[in-house]
């Protein structure tokens, strides 16, 4: 029996000095999520939420004009806010965190189509709730948000004449239906910005591998959203990638020719997010998953080919037409090779980056060995 | 020669406490694990809420049985309490087997290696007198001191084969070379306190625990053996499997049950102590309730000899299982062929993305299957990158579009899988049809290989 003993002995001495054999990336140094979670806070999503949130007030300005005199310059200049408030909507979709996903604001804020005849039905009723809507009951999710603004704004008349006339005659309540929707978004991202203002340095803080820490709902949501929000919502559905074509279930049908615009402008804001690049600023770049993942990976070469992959889905995307529903109807193939541009990244982030960083796609609560 | 040596082992005597306090603590940690899944409600989870069910291969008539299948928890939690009391031992350990396999069986999404040495664990306890003292029963006269050491032997056999496959897995390049998977699951736990953000972000940490885990595997079951190293090898098996748990808490019961199991190591005159500890507090054994026992292990011949020949043909079983991976073409940890059932334990971190596309023909239209409409996320998650997972799935994909009146169905896959921190490979050759192919023809032609090699012996 000492014989075993010896032996084991022997074979820890004989391996014990093989310990230089790592190749690459022999970290010793600890990464500081913190100072990531900083720059995501700070400088993007504060940023873009506060970015919104002005595009919001000024679509709200636009609108109180577009009141009193119902032209169609104020209704053009109404519109324009409208993009530029719904393009500042696509920097926020992805933090789908703490209040804003206690208060369902992403179902509040952009589920298209929309409804149209709930829409009706709620104009008509004195006791609207547009709280009414969350995961389990989606009621007046497809009636509020973004998507109503653009069917109020684009889809009740068949030209921009008989928009106004629509305006103008106030048979139907659009106006105040218009009012309700936009004071509703407005107040909902107060509520938002406000909370994470208040609460930035709990925010922050917790960066622990755990189901709850922030962190980590920020790196779910991340990958989540490319995965649903951008790829399944924006391209897989109205391209039919899972049954039939559905035209009609493009971002921003009524409009017709924003589609791409935004599609861009979210491709671009999961980009920017992914390098930490501050807001409104081109290249300064922070602390972020791309850094996060350089100091995790041996092999370093999965952020770039993250960002290639990101570049590649830019390259389709400006292929496409303005209008979404135009490319289905016309000439899918594109809208299906830009889905398949997209899985790419969805495959890189789905296993390669989660694997690296130890985090769970989901949080299931199983035992494992 | 070798014939009368072995004759004699087989007469060999010995006393019956390790193997009574092994089958009352088998029983009473598998009662309160029982307890545990139950409670945290994961028998409605894993079993009532899928609607498809991932098979064994040659189990695919094992199923969950709607809410009959708490009812299959519930027997099993039964027997575990017989097993434990040593009330109609040979019957209760047998439906503890059963229904413990059958829910094991019931969809392999679940498989965990300690799940089925919890089920080997239980086969063998039918074949050994494990109630020879201290269970419930009428016949008070017919307990017995003695049993023969082989039977307390077979059982550190099956411990020793835990340990010292678990340990040869462990010698692979990614393991000792490249300290993966370790490396990757160490440094996400840097929210651990102390330790977490500095230690365990170190490269030589990270080759300390991979070096020190496969040494571990490998000694220890012999250190258990010797008698002098057996207090320090004990002593070990707690540190080691404690701090797995701080380590990886979803590591769930695994820790107790190699802790406890282990106990069957120690000499009979330590179990005689925890007998007679137990004795003397529980009011049952000093009325004398719990002394007795039917039929005599050692006067029944048959069965002995029975149970003999069982458990020897089932280790003969164990030794070889584990090995058979060296029958499959193919990178092991890429393919799977002959992964389970071999004690290799947390030797891959795996991430898959795998989307399938139903070609239908006929109208020459090509569809994405949304997975979540079939899968659950825990399901989804173990589909994605197990080509097993992948195969039967894909062929249910199949079956169900047929049915649905599609008549030239062809289903293809794209599936992208990470193993130990490389980056992202294609496991299936895509734009291929894998829909009603022979088993064997998958593996063989539908499996890309893996572009690495990981050294193994």
């Amino acid at each position: 029996m000492k014989k075993y003993f010896l032996l084991i002995i022997l074979l820890f001495i004989s391996c014990s000095d093989d310990k230089d054999l790592s190749k690459q990336g022999p970290v010793d140094e600890s990464y500081n999520r913190v100072v990531m979670m900083e720059n995501l806070t700070d400088n993007i999503i504060i940023p873009s939420l506060e970015n919104l949130d002005s595009k919001l007030k000024a679509f709200n300005t636009s609108l109180s004009s577009f009141s009193s005199d119902t032209n169609l310059d104020n209704l053009s200049a109404l519109r324009s806010d409208f993009l530029e408030a719904y393009k500042a909507w696509q920097h926020v979709e992805m933090f789908n965190i703490g209040k804003a996903e206690e208060i369902y604001y992403n179902l509040k804020s952009n589920v298209y189509p929309v409804n149209v005849a709930r829409i009706m039905a709620n104009m008509d009723n004195p006791n609207l709730d547009l709280d009414d809507c969350s995961d389990t009951k989606p009621n007046n999710c497809s009636a509020q948000g973004f998507p109503t603004l653009d069917y109020l704004l684009y889809g009740i008349g068949d030209n921009d004449d008989s928009i106004l006339l629509e305006y103008k005659n106030e048979t139907v309540n659009y106006k105040e239906y218009l009012n309700t929707v936009a004071q509703k978004l407005i107040s909902n991202t107060s509520i938002v910005l406000d909370d994470l203002k208040l609460n930035k340095n709990n925010f922050i803080s917790s960066t622990d591998n755990t189901m709850t820490s922030n962190l980590n709902m920020l790196i779910n949501d991340f990958v989540y959203y490319y995965e649903k929000g951008l790829r399944t919502n924006k391209f897989g559905i109205p391209a039919g990638v899972w049954t039939f074509k559905r035209p009609q279930n493009v971002e921003s049908f009524y409009a017709k020719n924003i589609s791409k615009e935004l599609a861009l402008e979210a491709l671009s804001a999961c980009k920017n997010f992914f390098m930490g690049t501050k807001y409104s600023s081109e290249s300064d770049n922070g602390e972020s998953f791309r850094s996060y993942i350089d100091y995790l990976d041996s092999e370093n070469n999965l952020s770039s080919l993250i960002l290639d992959s990101f570049d590649n889905t830019t390259t389709e995307i400006n292929a496409l037409g303005d209008s979404f529903s135009n490319q289905v109807n016309n000439d899918n193939i594109k809208m299906l090779e830009t889905f398949d541009a997209l899985q790419v990244t969805v495959r890189y982030l789905k296993t390669d980056m989660l694997s690296l960083m130890g985090v769970d796609v989901d949080y299931v609560d199983a035992d494992g060995d | 020669m070798v014939l009368p040596a072995i004759k004699k082992y087989l007469n060999i005597q010995t006393s019956s406490s390790p193997l009574v306090v092994f089958r009352i603590s088998f029983g009473l940690l598998i009662f309160f694990s029982i307890i545990r899944f139950w409670s945290k409600g994961w028998i409605d989870f894993l079993y009532i809420e899928p609607t498809y069910h991932f098979s064994y291969q040659f189990f695919e008539w094992i199923k969950p049985i709607g809410l009959f299948t708490y009812l299959i928890f519930f027997t099993c939690l039964l027997s575990a309490l017989c097993v434990t009391l040593g009330y109609k031992y040979r019957i209760s350990t047998s439906i503890l087997f059963l229904t413990y396999t059958y829910i094991e069986l019931m969809d392999k999404t679940t498989y965990l290696n300690h799940y089925y040495l919890v089920s080997l664990l239980a086969f063998m306890l039918i074949f050994l007198p494990g109630d020879s003292k201290l269970s419930v029963g009428s016949h008070k006269k017919s307990r017995f001191e003695n049993v023969p050491k082989w039977t307390i032997d077979s059982l550190k056999l099956l411990l020793f084969i835990v340990y010292f496959y678990a340990g040869l897995a462990k010698i692979n390049s990614d393991w000792l070379l490249e300290a993966q998977p370790l490396k990757i699951w160490l440094m996400s736990k840097y929210e651990l306190p102390f330790f977490g953000d500095n230690l365990l972000q170190k490269n030589w940490v990270h080759y300390f625990m991979s070096w020190g885990g496969m040494f571990y595997d490998l000694s220890i079951p012999f250190l258990l053996l010797i008698k002098r190293t057996r207090i320090f090898a004990f002593i070990m098996v707690i540190i080691f499997h404690v701090m797995t748990k701080i380590l990886f808490p979803a590591i769930g019961m695994f820790p107790y049950i190699m802790i406890i199991s282990c106990l069957i190591f120690f000499d009979s005159t330590f179990h005689e102590k925890i007998i007679e500890f137990i004795s003397k507090r529980i009011k049952f054994f000093k009325k004398g309730i719990l002394v007795s026992k039917k039929e005599d292990f050692n006067n029944s011949v048959s069965f002995k000899k029975i149970s003999f020949s069982v458990i020897c043909i089932f280790l003969i079983i164990q030794l070889i299982l584990p090995i058979r991976y060296k029958f499959y073409p193919g990178e092991l940890f890429w393919n799977e062929r002959g992964y389970r059932f071999s004690w290799r334990v947390m030797l891959v971190e795996k991430k898959g993305f795998t989307t399938f596309k139903v070609i239908d023909k006929e109208n020459d239209k090509v569809f994405y299957v949304d997975n979540e409409a079939y899968l659950t996320e825990f399901q989804e998650k173990q589909m994605s990158f197990q080509p097993d997972f992948i195969y039967e799935f894909a062929n249910y994909l199949g079956d169900s579009y047929s049915s649905k009146g599609f008549r030239e169905v062809e289903i293809h896959v794209d599936s992208f899988v990470t193993l130990n921190g490389r980056r992202s490979e294609r496991l299936i050759k895509p734009n291929t049809n894998i829909y009603r192919v022979e088993r064997s023809t998958f593996y063989k032609k539908y499996i890309i290989p893996y572009k690495y090699e990981i050294k193994k012996i």
